[in-house]
């Protein structure tokens, strides 16, 4: 199958090409769209490309991350600013697949897919989206929410940088050291006064999108990370939750061993 | 409509017509001739395709050819000097570790790049330089022995 390619110094411009047909697909790191290419989707009659270094961009500083969408997985680990990330960037693919694997291309990503975002949810990130027109901001939450439906180009994703020890992630698979992901959990979870306060968690792979805990979350609140005080917040740990049934495990399954891993993190947590 | 792309493969000018849309692999073997990339999975899953874009491990199969223009490309094709085969290479005929042979290609780039970057690799990061390509033959033991041979090789060159 060939399509047309088309390439844009600026991403405003790429934007605006992308909105203008309703075949065209930005291509960034490759990971899903090329795979889509090569199964001969019909759907694809266009692939807009952009080329301006704001897209590749990480930016980084005492209170505030930014991530250009076009930023890799491997760009996440080579910045020791990003530390905190880097279990998460290491848990996408191998390396092949983490040199090209993008910020912006995670947010789409099908489940079981999308690690990177449920940890962007986590940490209570916003997205800048680029148009013709320009750009705006929206929380990462609300994108999630309509990706399905179409929405305009990612530029980048920004969020404030968690408290040390307050951020917290773990993913589970059936084949090791890498695999799809039977789930995944991201938490941010600031303590004061040895109580949490503004817990933020996040799933992948329980829901069509990343998905936050937010039932969990207000059990949590107020609370210290200790096996007594975290059992309401296990209990309600798959409220909001739809897990599916794929190759990778069952919705019965996933929603068995939710609490497991989250009493693992939380505790886990506590003890950082 | 098809896109004039320039790289350097394994050291030397090439170049090609790329159609619209069309992967590095399939330019790679089709219009280059360059037999030595495997394609398994055309996914991204396998690691079968990965060569090196320079220097890093990438999969062939779900890279746009016509983003490769400029690039220096890197497939096991280039691996040996005349007679000589790389320690890799070497290292893998004396641990047997190809018996089908399909995903070797892939594991001797990804076992390159990992190499490059870090020649006293660990287990734990030759575990994890691999972890991205697929072998139903050996259970990996052997393709991991392998490559901390070939890095034991190169220091004891050094």
């Amino acid at each position: 199958m060939t399509v047309t390619v088309k390439t844009f110094d600026r991403l405003t411009d790429a934007a605006a090409a992308l909105s203008a047909e309703r075949g065209a697909r930005f291509l960034a790191g490759g990971t899903l769209v090329m795979r889509a290419i090569n199964e001969a989707d019909p759907t694809i009659t266009t692939l807009v490309r952009s080329t301006d270094p704001s897209f590749l961009r990480v930016a980084v500083s005492a209170g505030r991350i930014e991530l250009g969408a076009g930023a890799t997985m491997a760009a996440v680990l080579a910045d020791r600013e990003l530390a905190f990330l880097h279990p998460v960037a290491r848990a996408i693919g191998g390396p092949a697949v983490r040199e090209a694997a993008t910020v912006g291309g995670n947010l789409f990503a099908p489940s079981p897919y999308g690690d990177f975002a449920a940890a962007l949810l986590a940490l209570d990130a916003s997205v800048t989206l680029a148009d013709g027109y320009g750009q705006r901001e929206l929380p990462l939450e609300e994108l999630l929410g309509r990706r399905e439906r179409g929405v305009s180009l990612v530029a980048s994703v920004a969020f404030r940088r968690p408290a040390t020890e307050a951020f917290r992630f773990a993913k589970v698979s059936r084949v090791h050291p890498k695999g799809v992901s039977v789930l995944s959990i991201a938490a941010q979870l600031p303590i004061a006064s040895g109580r949490v306060s503004g817990a933020r968690i996040a799933y992948g792979a329980m829901s069509r999108t990343p998905v936050r805990a937010k039932a969990a979350e207000r059990a949590l609140e107020g609370h210290a990370l200790d096996t007594a005080a975290i059992g309401p917040a296990l209990a309600v740990a798959a409220d909001g939750t739809s897990p599916a049934d794929d190759a990778i495990a069952s919705a019965w399954w996933r929603r068995e061993i939710l609490p497991v891993h989250l009493r693992r993190l939380l505790l886990g947590a506590g003890q950082g | 409509m098809k896109t004039p792309v320039q790289f350097q493969l394994n050291g030397e000018e090439v170049a090609a017509f790329a159609d619209g849309g069309a992967n590095l692999l399939d330019l790679l073997r089709e219009a280059i001739g360059d037999l030595s990339v495997k394609g398994g999975c055309w996914q991204g899953t396998c690691g079968t395709c990965t060569v090196l874009i320079d220097g890093a491990p990438r999969l062939a199969c779900v890279t746009l050819a016509e983003s490769c223009g400029g690039k220096s490309i890197e497939t096991v094709a280039g691996l040996r000097r005349g007679a000589d085969l790389h320690p890799l290479q070497t290292a893998f005929m004396e641990r047997f570790a190809a018996q089908c042979g399909y995903c070797t290609p892939g594991m001797l780039m990804a076992a390159k790049a990992l190499l490059d970057r870090n020649p006293n690799p660990t287990r734990e990061n030759v575990v994890d330089a691999i972890c991205g390509n697929i072998c139903r033959c050996t259970g990996y033991e052997p393709i991991i022995a392998a490559i901390l041979d070939a890095a034991g090789a190169g220091r004891r060159r050094a």
